[in-house]
């Protein structure tokens, strides 16, 4: 996950307000394709998908006065890239304090690339329950799928290079708001 | 991360921490409707044990199982007598099965340490003779922690026969580093020489240190141990050292009872205070699976058992 190699800072896609306005399209989205809202829950997916699926439960309170259940995950035990990398990675507790059966899962991330984090959140979430149905949302789709995975509400889609490293900073992890593509070199 | 775990003595505060947290998160995974995660798949735990243990064992074997990992036992009869060439055969049959981790017990302190060194798997130590038994007291410390937030600063009473006691050894070694501070109360003929110089309390007088302690971990007293003469009888070790009930009414009411089983219920504890609100006995069995399966995990990574990729 972490590269040793220099990361050269390249263009910055999103700022603050862009963000902003691609979370609250998103809850509208979100909506929209529901009924009503009331069955949804949202899920984010450690560790940046858990601010933005807080943020997109708040906004969806703002639009339809309804409370939405935000639920955390941590997809590490689920992972498919244990053997290929030295250090086992720290196990952190998943939180979802409701019962995911029978409700509309909005599984929330900040990067879909691979598709790889996405089905193991999604092993993840069967094994606490059965959900109705279950929707991908991300802030960033860049593309490089390596499983038939696809997001049903993006917030911004970025044709990227292999060699590109797309960088979600968000005010409650990182301390400031902007997506930015760095490159290796 | 180190390769193995043969004790807490070895363990670095920070990788026992890393052990506690991750235990932690697997404990979350006992309240869910499938208990079972994939990390393990293809993964061969074996359980090489050369003493009769079921608790141990099964809780390991659970660990194993609940994270998806093969788990293979293997008891060898306690009457056979082991010589050093046996064991290292054993050895060969084990890296032969394929096994990435090894789960061993054994009556002889430092086979695991020996095991270690011949085959290629990672060794959990799951007892060895009279030295350690560090899962024992990762669990134990783990109960603690979730009780009471955390170990430094906390007073621990360990009660009984401290000189056999692996237990005793992993929980002292475990709990310094961690900054508890650790007394110890028993027979004097059961309290090693020289316990001072590994920063223990050595306590006589139980009634007068039971209203101070945060948590009271009492031993298993062997009762073999009466034969050798090492104290004089069960009713004497009972009204010495035994957690009666009027002993209970001495400690904190926000204290921690514990014990790490199977209990001699009349010696050196009592029904009544197994069944006290202060005792975490059968949450130490719950966790001791959580711990076990922290372990497995933290192990299981690492170089050493790419094969090819």
């Amino acid at each position: 996950m972490t590269d040793q190699r220099r990361l050269t800072f390249k263009a910055e896609i999103m700022d603050k307000a862009a963000i902003r306005r691609a979370l609250i399209r998103i809850a509208h989205e979100v909506l929209e394709s529901g009924r009503g809202g009331t069955d949804i829950a949202f899920v984010g997916i450690r560790t940046r998908g858990v601010p933005l699926a807080r943020r997109l439960a708040g906004f969806v309170a703002e639009i339809e006065g309804i409370q939405c259940p935000v639920g955390i995950l941590d997809i590490t035990l689920y992972r498919d890239d244990l053997t290929t990398i030295a250090q086992q990675p720290v196990v952190h507790k998943t939180e979802i304090p409701f019962d995911v059966t029978g409700k509309t899962i909005v599984l929330v991330d900040d990067v879909l690339y691979t598709g790889r984090t996405v089905r193991a959140a999604l092993d993840a979430l069967i094994d606490h329950g059965r959900p109705g149905r279950i929707r991908l949302a991300v802030l960033v789709d860049r593309g490089h799928r390596e499983l038939p995975i696809r997001a049903d509400f993006v917030g911004k889609n970025v044709p990227t290079s292999r060699q590109e490293v797309i960088e979600v900073r968000l005010a409650e992890v990182d301390g400031e708001e902007r997506v930015v593509i760095r490159e290796l070199g | 991360m180190q390769r193995d775990l043969l004790g807490l003595r070895q363990l670095e505060a920070k990788d026992m921490e890393l052990i506690l947290d991750t235990a932690e998160a697997c404990k979350q995974l006992f309240n869910r409707p499938v208990r079972k995660v994939p990390t393990l798949r293809g993964k061969v735990v074996v359980n090489l044990f050369y003493e009769p243990s079921t608790r141990t064992r099964t809780s390991f074997e659970m660990a194993g199982k609940w994270l998806s990992a093969d788990v293979v036992n293997i008891t060898v009869a306690a009457s056979s007598v082991v010589k050093g060439e046996s064991l290292k055969d054993t050895a060969r049959t084990v890296q032969a099965l394929g096994a990435d981790m090894v789960v061993i017990r054994h009556q002889a302190s430092g086979v695991p340490h020996l095991l270690a060194r011949t085959v290629d798997a990672a060794i959990i130590n799951a007892g060895d003779g009279t030295n350690e038994h560090p899962t024992q007291g990762l669990l134990d410390i783990f109960t603690i922690r979730q009780h009471l937030g955390q170990v430094a600063g906390k007073r621990v009473l360990i009660v009984g026969d401290i000189l056999h006691s692996r237990v005793a050894r992993s929980n002292i070694w475990g709990l310094t580093k961690l900054g508890a501070a650790v007394m110890v109360c028993g027979p004097p003929t059961l309290i090693p020489v020289g316990l001072e110089k590994l920063g223990v309390t050595v306590v006589e007088n139980l009634d007068e240190v039971l209203p101070l302690a945060d948590v009271v971990n009492v031993l298993r007293i062997q009762l073999e141990r009466q034969k050798a003469g090492m104290f004089p009888t069960l009713r004497e070790y009972t009204r010495r050292w035994g957690i009666t009930g009027e002993r209970l009414a001495l400690m904190r009411p926000d204290a921690l009872l514990m014990h790490p089983g199977p209990a001699n219920l009349g010696v050196e504890i009592s029904e009544e205070a197994t069944l006290d609100r202060r005792s975490v006995i059968r949450e130490q069995v719950t966790n001791g699976v959580a711990v076990r399966m922290a372990v497995l995990y933290l192990l299981s990574g690492g170089e050493r058992h790419e094969l090819a990729d």
